[in-house]
């Protein structure tokens, strides 16, 4: 690693004073799981650290809307057991129980989660060219090995994929990331605008300000515990990343779909999901024929890059699956 | 304001294993080299570095977490314990005595911090069937395949209801 100084934000307001210093590169620290593994790659390079663990954001909360708000610095395991998480919201449950392992996420925090850098190969190595890495050098996967990377959305300049379970979770329950910048203030940005995708900018990953800090994830009211599904197809049934996940989530009347939201992991630079396609199936049958039609719109114009390309009729499998499980739950 | 300049070392007071400690060292330590290369506490192993192999394990307010994956700076206010902290005495943890009974171990590189995911497990009161127990002790690879005997440790101490070091 590199050599950094150390503190230990005692306020919001110090935390985010510090982070907005222009003269070194600053960054906050949560669990530390990507960040000083990236470090230790010499991929991040920081200069100052600033611990926020013992900010007063380790709190999760009821909202006045009947929502929840999971603090920024509460453990990924406290979040996934949560009592009323897994109650009233068993499918983001699920889905964070699905990811790494008890030891990482008894130390990953939900802040950090959203964060976590693509697992691509070639932005872990240093010694290939890699556009997010360091912009304008090329992407080796795109040529490479590429069986990990995205299927949609993706650009000629990244093809990576975003690999956190969380949000594809976060995705299909409408979540809001709270943030707090010495500039703007507080603001809010739903889940699916906090993320991009690569464009011509792969090294841009989130509408992030510099230096703005993740306060909270606030959970709407909805949390479909009665239909919902999160399946994760990776390589071995635990400690590994998704090459495809699904979070389903439905509302029924009967056989009629009233509300349903599909997000999809593993296949692009962000939680992958289309509102609007969703939209085209509320009063319908919630039939094995609509979720097959649903799941191949979900991914028109998937592309795949050699290695990645069973991806494309993995992820309309996986759609489908998620569904039907979710409906017989 | 001006970033503060890298000091060589800064002074660090950390609680392992009940003993408070001081430590001179680098803002950019892990715990796992604080312990092993500074308190000569190298009974928790490092495997990977990476957050890949669990070898690291340590407890931390009683939660199993890798200890290559924080810096000993971030855990001042903690209360830190390794293998070496588990025994009283002479007297074994009976997840050790548990261990040694089922042979749950080949080359001993992974045992230390299988035994401290094993307590981490018991104080979370998590890994309630043995389907979950596999799950939740994967982040722990034993290269020697000992995972048999393993789980038949954390499947007898469940079944017991063996208290681990604390309950949170
Ligand atoms: C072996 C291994 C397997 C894994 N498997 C999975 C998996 O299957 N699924 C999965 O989803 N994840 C997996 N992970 C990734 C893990 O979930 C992330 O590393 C973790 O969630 C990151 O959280 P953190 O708090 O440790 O982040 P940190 O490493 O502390 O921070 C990550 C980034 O976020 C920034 N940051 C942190 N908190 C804030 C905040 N509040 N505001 C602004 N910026 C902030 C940091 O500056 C840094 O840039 C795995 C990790 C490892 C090492
Ligand atoms: S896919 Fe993206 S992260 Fe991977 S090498 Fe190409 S530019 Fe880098
Ligand atoms: S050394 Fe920490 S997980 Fe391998
Ligand atoms: S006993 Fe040898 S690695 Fe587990």
């Amino acid at each position: 690693m590199n050599n950094i100084s150390f503190t230990r934000a005692e306020n919001i307001e110090g935390a985010i004073k510090k982070a907005n210093n222009k003269q070194g590169k600053v960054k906050f620290i949560g669990g530390g799981t990507n960040l000083l593994d990236l470090m230790k790659y010499r991929v991040e390079n920081p200069d100052h650290l600033i611990d926020i663990n013992e900010l007063k954001l380790s709190k999760i909360e009821s909202t006045e809307v009947g929502g929840l708000l999971l603090g920024a610095t509460v453990t990924n395991a406290d979040t996934a057991y949560h009592e009323e998480v897994e109650q009233r919201y068993p499918l983001l449950s699920k889905a964070m129980l699905a990811a790494a392992s008890t030891q990482l996420r008894n130390m990953a925090t939900n802040g950090g989660n959203l964060l976590q850098r693509t697992r691509c190969y070639y932005f872990y190595d240093t010694s290939t060219p890699c556009n997010k890495r360091e912009p304008g050098s090329g992407c080796s996967a795109l040529e490479g090995f590429n069986r990990i990377h995205a299927i949609l959305g993706e650009s000629e300049h990244c093809i990576a994929s975003h690999p956190s379970d969380m949000a594809v979770a976060l995705a299909a329950l409408d979540a809001t990331v709270k943030v707090t910048g010495e500039e703007e203030g507080h603001r809010s940005i739903p889940i699916l605008e906090f993320h991009r995708l690569p464009g011509d900018t792969p090294h841009i990953e989130t509408n992030l300000k510099d230096g703005e800090l993740i306060t909270g994830i606030e959970l709407p009211k909805k949390g479909f515990p009665e239909h919902y599904a999160y399946i994760k197809v990776r390589d071995r049934p635990s400690y590994a990343f998704a090459l495809v996940s699904v979070a389903a989530a439905l509302e029924l009347d009967g056989e009629e779909i009233t509300d349903i939201r599909i997000a999809l992991g593993g296949v692009a630079h962000k939680p992958w999901r289309k509102p609007e396609v969703e939209k085209e199936y509320y009063g319908k049958k919630a039939s094995r024929e609509n979720f097959e039609a649903l799941a191949e719109k979900l991914i028109e114009g998937a592309t795949g890059y050699g290695d990645n390309d069973f991806k494309i009729p993995l992820a309309k499998k996986t759609i489908v699956r998620a569904l039907t499980e979710a409906i017989e739950k | 304001m001006e970033v503060p300049k890298h000091p060589e070392t800064i002074p660090l007071e950390l609680n392992i294993n009940g003993e408070t400690v001081e430590l001179d060292i680098s803002a950019w330590t892990t715990l796992l080299d604080a312990l092993r290369e500074h308190l000569q506490l190298t009974g928790t192993k490092k495997g990977c570095d990476h957050g890949q192999c669990g070898a690291c394990t340590v407890l931390v307010n009683g939660k199993h977490i890798n200890s290559c994956f924080t810096l000993a700076a971030m855990q001042t206010n903690k209360e830190i314990t390794t293998i070496e902290g588990l025994a009283n005495g002479e007297n074994l943890h009976p997840v050790q005595d548990a261990f040694i009974e089922h042979d749950a171990f080949q080359c001993g590189y992974c045992t230390p911090g299988q035994i401290c995911a094993t307590v981490g497990l018991l104080n979370m009161k998590k890994g309630n069937t043995p389907e979950e127990i596999r799950d939740l002790m994967s982040g722990n690879i034993c290269r020697c395949g000992a995972y048999a005997n393993i789980y038949k440790v954390v499947e007898e101490m469940k079944e017991k209801g063996t208290e681990g070091t604390t309950s949170i």
